[in-house]
């Protein structure tokens, strides 16, 4: 450990209080728990929730993963890795079956969770009703008196415009039977992963000082009509890469010809397939690619 | 003139048909905000099916009264009694100020509904009139898009919208549009009381002629009360039973409303009558 910054970063005081928070939003699955956000060494927008919460459950012997948008290299992902690599002496890792936390901006990872790990999400807007209804005031009751009608009406508005519900991320979910919950501007490919999910899933929103909690193995429903059922993503394709069909895919433009390819969202994902010996149509444009993005 | 005294009759035989229990009974009713006294003791009783109008001059404490009445404020003493029709058809009435919050907006979202005077204030303007009609019955549980769909379509005739614009956002609807999908927005639930802060203003006579025209067949084609609060004299006698004159927070003159409108006793009801220019 460096001798610059307490364990973590944060003080054992501001980490104790999170602590209690995290406790309370796990007893109460869905419900926004308001905390005492720290400033952070890091703008707004960056996952400073996802960092505290992150800051006060890891420990000297835990292995973080960092992901952003699946995808362990990304800028966000390496930066935030790298703080906790100096700030606590972590061990990382890319592996998510290795991780004991992993810290996510806007996916769930395709590898299935299991006991004992954490996920932590980096939560912009805790408030699913928030564009529906500005009043905080209002959300609140709604909240506390299960009034869940207007979020049906965003739904309505988008099979009656678009004759498909057409949210496809941050798709609202209904936790334990109780709380609209939104689950981070994830894919709503993502979704049926929460459900159930044996790993503990948390949730910090820095800007808006909330902090909420899906306990393992808990109920999670997206919300449908009875004549319009929530359905995933699908692709036609598969990963160019590793040749998946079962994972969330990115659309990559090659060039200014229209030429393009899918590849998986999930950066580790696809390593391990290309590991096993899996091959896509494209195998070695990963390769290719490689040196104009570094 | 002569089509208003052609439905009277009627009108009597089912407000005389309605002897059994009253729909809503206030009793003892005050508000006041600092020294200024809103509403001073004010008593009357609602029938089912009844429709009563509340006039008075800007500041006479009607629109208060309307606030107390629906919930939206808390009066300062007073008991305003409900038929919740809980458990049996004759459970006693309940006072509504005892009712949990809850209950109170559940009250208001199904067997309630209320017109505001600015389609604005009671209209989502960012959600399509198919989706504002539906925010009731989604509210309430409604999770079949064909089935909500088909009741928006159905009330949307009802108020003599083209089914066309079922998708249009409120906002590019004119006033009088925006005013019926406002009643169609609160009648979908077939609530049973509705309150109207002056459900005319600020459209012109045609457009209101038409309007009142819409809510009178409404109202008495679901057997709805309503409390209609206006200045407007020609809107109470069009839609009202049923007067209550309104004049510095106290009601002077209450009764049929031809009576009052054409036998005035009290001078303030007599200058608002005879303010009126006779067309």
């Amino acid at each position: 450990m460096t001798g610059d910054y307490n364990f973590a970063y944060l003080d054992e005081q501001t980490k104790r209080m999170i602590r209690r928070t995290l406790l309370k939003a796990l007893a109460i699955p869905g419900y926004q728990v308001p905390f005492g956000g720290r400033e952070m060494p890091l703008a707004y927008g960056w996952g400073t929730g996802g960092i505290q919460v992150t800051a006060s459950v890891i420990g000297p012997r835990d292995v973080l993963k960092v992901i952003d948008q699946g995808a362990d290299d990304t800028t966000n992902a390496v930066s935030i890795r790298r703080f906790f690599e100096r700030v606590a002496d972590v061990a990382t890792t890319e592996k998510t079956t290795d991780a004991t936390i992993i810290q996510t901006r806007h996916r769930v990872p395709e590898a299935n969770l299991v006991e004992g790990q954490i996920l932590v999400y980096q939560v912009p807007q805790p408030e699913p009703l928030r564009r529906l209804e500005p009043r905080e005031t209002e959300t609140r009751k709604m909240h506390a008196y299960g009034e869940y009608g207007l979020m049906q009406v965003k739904l309505y508005e988008d099979i009656a415009q678009f004759g498909h519900i057409a949210t496809t991320y941050d798709y609202p979910v209904i936790v334990n039977g109780r709380y609209l919950t939104a689950p981070s501007p994830i894919p709503k490919f993502d979704n049926p992963k929460m459900q159930d999910n044996p790993a503990i899933q948390l949730f910090g929103a820095g800007r808006e000082k909330r902090i909420y909690a899906i306990p393992p193995y808990t109920t999670v429903k997206s919300l449908d009509f009875d004549d319009h059922p929530f359905t995933v993503q699908r692709w036609d394709g598969a990963c160019a890469l590793c040749g998946a069909t079962d994972s969330y895919l990115d659309e990559v433009v090659l060039d200014d010809r229209g030429k393009r390819m899918f590849v998986c969202s999930d950066t580790d994902y696809c390593g391990q397939r290309r590991a096993a010996g899996h091959v896509g149509e494209q195998p070695d444009m990963d390769d290719a690619l490689e040196p104009e993005a570094r | 003139m002569t089509t208003v005294s052609a439905t009277r009759p009627e009108r009597m035989t089912r407000a005389s048909a309605a002897v059994r229990k009253p729909l809503l009974k206030v009793e003892g009713l005050n508000k006041s905000f600092g020294r200024t006294v809103a509403c001073r003791n004010i008593d009357f009783t609602l029938y089912p099916g009844e429709v009563i109008g509340i006039v008075g001059e800007s500041g006479s404490g009607k629109s208060t009264l309307l606030n107390c009445l629906s919930g939206r404020l808390a009066p300062d003493a007073g008991s305003i009694a409900y038929d919740l029709r809980r458990g049996s058809e004759d459970a006693p009435l309940v006072d509504i100020l005892t009712l949990s919050e809850p209950e109170r907006r559940m009250l208001m979202r199904t067997d309630w509904g209320f017109v505001h005077q600015n389609p604005r204030d009671g209209l989502r303007m960012a959600v399509s009139a198919g989706g504002n009609i539906g925010e009731r019955p989604m509210a309430i549980g409604a999770r079949h898009y064909g089935d909500i769909r088909r009741e928006a379509e159905d009330w949307l005739a009802r108020v003599e919208i083209d089914i066309d614009r079922i998708d249009d956002k409120p906002r590019v609807f004119s006033g009088g549009m925006q005013q019926r999908l406002q009643i169609a927005r609160n009648l979908v639930t077939r609530p049973r009381l509705v309150f109207m802060d002056e459900p005319t203003g600020g459209l012109d006579v045609s457009v209101q002629a038409r309007l009142l025209d819409l809510l009178r067949g409404l109202v008495r084609d679901l057997g709805i009360a309503a409390v209609v609060v206006t200045h407007d004299l020609a809107v109470v006698r069009l839609l009202a039973d049923r007067l209550m004159v309104m004049w510095r927070g106290d009601v002077v003159e209450a009764g049929l409303t031809d009576q009052v409108l054409d036998d005035p006793h009290h001078p303030y009801t007599q200058l608002l009558v005879s303010s009126v220019l006779q067309a």
